[in-house]
């Protein structure tokens, strides 16, 4: 009796620590937006709801909208993503499923190590190597075949958007090729070999056994990759040319979000530039939650169809 | 029974550690700011401490860091390449002084295959940086480099993304010179640009003039020697095309002597004198008139005089250029009037 009860209390000690664990995250998050709410409030009543839809960035002037910037972080973002999730699910696959030799051992270590690359290496080599190696041989390339489409216009430049966006999903790459691979590895074999017993084909398999219940799994890892996307600096602001302007072509410069702040917060002086550069930081969080809020609703609705891990 | 002894040990070890810190303590010096003058800072600390014995900490955390963390009174010096405004000295009560301690120039280099020496008057530089004159072989382009074959490639303008006073250096030139760059565009360490793509950094922007052909930009002068660039010579008030070097950046402070004002915080772009480059810059350490700390004062009050006289012959070789005899005196003296 006496050991039951002692059990019991052990147990309400161990649940309300792990609650408080747990509940930091929140705590945190909340904190976070009410000091960047209080930093950014001189920037808010000097700009008003212009922060957001003006295209004009003038510290000079005083003058502050984000729009070419948040278009930068969504456009470079999403460029990023149609590259880098079919490569890494791809690469996923392979690894998981089709290959059986020792060969894939040595490729998801590798895989693995590029994820621990820091990011200014990333923007040095994309300066240097990247970026012409794109405006010389990949743009003219995609201009030719596809350039009646406005973004694949205008001159080719190693610093522009579409380098921004191959720099992102060489770093987001690792992120959705390693984790997808854990949540193939992780489907029941007895799903497969159901579907194998059927008669299906191989590609049949993996469509039914492995890609339906993985689903919400992989998704996770884009998510995973999206954030680290929207809120990568480093390796962007080096070639994404740091021009805030709105672009109908994705070889002409732009920019970031993150890169801005990371760019002009050190020497920011006056009260309501330093205050500006903050309510940046905030728009990149509201950015960050509404994009993964919309992708998690995306989830809900495709989980809610099928039988998923 | 070992690993108690081992334990003991360690904790006489930190404890050791701590009396030491402690002991040092009392002599250390903070300071943070610009990042241009970091490497000759670090050189000056690093010198005067084997004569010494003072510990010295030197952030470069930026102008503008640097600024506000003097101001809030969290270090014993700050450092900035762009003097405190009217309203920032207001916010300290007046109790600033500002120490020249080297100076620096601009370069405009570029990437033109084949064209080693090109030369610019402040009017094409401007237009360039405003996106007016497109072209390499723009008619005024060719007008001032007779005999040089310009070819018909587009330019492209690089310039700082970040928030610099090498930007505010050369913007502040720019405003001076012509009026169109005054009215459309300003000076400051950072700037809504009419043309060109942005590089984070001095090497960001000596990045993309290495790899695109075509491409101008300005970068601290270090950078252009050391990467090899190609330096344009740009025409000085006195009508003679001048490069940036060591000698003629000190003699734009001896061109600027005249209209020193006592508190030094002097623009020394478009200076007088034959041999003045005009995108020159003075980098300054910012001090309390009136020290807190008697002990901390008088210590700082010697390292300032110390880089000032001793210290000056490591400038050169970090390719700054020394303070000018002239200049160098009447700082000196103005040192000597900080109060501990």
């Amino acid at each position: 009796m006496m050991q039951i009860m002692m059990q019991r209390t052990g147990d309400a000690w161990f649940r309300t620590i792990t609650f408080l664990f747990a509940l930091s995250i929140p705590v945190l998050l909340l904190l976070l937006v009410i000091i960047l709410l209080g930093q950014a409030m001189p920037s808010i009543s000097h700009s008003g709801v212009g922060f957001i839809f003006s295209s004009s960035w003038d510290p000079v002037k005083e003058l502050f909208g984000a729009l070419p910037y948040i278009y930068g972080t969504l456009i470079s973002s999403l460029i990023a993503l149609i590259i880098a999730v079919p490569l890494g699910l791809g690469a996923a696959l392979y690894l998981a499923e089709v290959s059986r030799s020792k060969f894939k051992e040595y490729l998801a270590v590798m895989i693995e190590l590029l994820a621990a690359i820091p990011s200014i290496i990333y923007g040095l080599w994309g300066i240097f190597v990247l970026g012409p190696w794109l405006a010389n041989y990949v743009q003219p390339a995609l201009r030719s075949v596809l350039g009646f489409l406005p973004i694949f216009q205008g001159p080719a430049s190693g610093l522009s958007m579409f380098s921004g966006g191959v720099i992102l999903a060489i770093m987001i790459l690792p992120t959705i090729a390693a984790i997808s691979r854990e949540v193939f590895q992780s489907v029941p074999n007895i799903l497969k070999e159901s579907a194998l017993a059927l008669g299906a084909t191989r590609w049949e398999t993996i469509k039914l056994a492995v890609f339906g219940p993985a689903r919400s799994g992989i998704m996770g890892a884009i998510i995973l990759g999206l954030g680290r996307a929207l809120g990568e600096t480093m390796a962007v602001t080096m070639v994404i040319g740091n021009r805030p302007q709105i672009s109908a072509s994705i070889f002409a410069p732009a920019y970031t979000l993150a890169s801005v702040i990371a760019n002009e917060f050190a020497e920011a002086s006056s009260g309501v530039y330093v205050s500006a550069l903050v309510e940046l930081g905030l728009v990149l969080l509201f950015v960050t939650l509404i994009v993964n809020g919309l992708a998690r609703l995306l989830i809900w609705k495709t989980v809610g169809k099928s039988n998923t891990l | 029974m070992l690993k108690s002894k081992m334990f003991k040990r360690l904790l006489t070890a930190c404890f050791g550690l701590f009396l030491l810190a402690g002991m040092s303590l009392a002599l250390t010096l903070n300071g943070a700011g610009a990042t241009f003058p970091y490497p000759i800072y670090s050189k000056w600390i690093y010198e005067y401490n084997k004569e010494t014995g003072v510990q010295i900490n030197y952030q470069s955390i930026g102008s503008g860091g640097g600024i506000s963390q003097f101001t809030a009174g969290t270090v014993d010096f700050g450092a900035s390449d762009a003097p405190m405004t009217n309203s920032e000295i207001a916010k300290v009560g007046g109790n600033v002084l500002h120490v020249p301690t080297v100076m620096g120039a601009v370069a405009i280099s570029y990437n033109l295959p084949g064209v080693s020496e090109l030369k610019l008057d402040a009017d094409v530089l401007a237009d360039i940086f405003l996106g007016k004159i497109k072209k390499w072989n723009d008619a005024t382009i060719v007008a001032l480099n007779p005999g040089v074959k310009l070819p018909e490639d587009d330019i492209l303008v690089a310039h700082r993304s970040d928030g610099s006073g090498t930007t505010s250096i050369f913007s502040s030139y720019l405003a001076k010179v012509s009026s169109d760059w005054a009215s459309q565009v300003g000076a400051g360490k950072a700037l809504s640009w009419p043309a060109g793509v942005g590089g984070k950094g001095n090497e960001g922007v000596t990045g993309i003039i290495k790899v695109n052909k075509g491409a101008i930009g300005y970068i601290e002068l270090s950078y252009a020697m050391s990467n090899n660039l190609p330096v344009i010579a740009l025409k000085n008030r006195a009508g003679k095309f001048v490069k940036p070097t060591i000698a003629s950046t000190s003699s734009a402070a001896a061109g600027a002597m005249k209209k020193m004002p006592a508190d030094f915080r002097v623009d020394i772009t478009n200076a007088a004198g034959v041999n003045s480059y005009p995108i020159s810059g003075l980098t300054w350490i910012l001090v309390q008139k009136q020290q807190r700390n008697a002990e901390k004062g008088k210590v700082l009050v010697d390292f300032l005089t110390w880089s000032l006289t001793t210290g000056q012959k490591f400038a050169e070789p970090l390719l700054y250029a020394p303070l000018p005899d002239s200049l160098q005196a009447k700082v000196l003296a103005a040192v000597k009037s900080v109060n501990y």
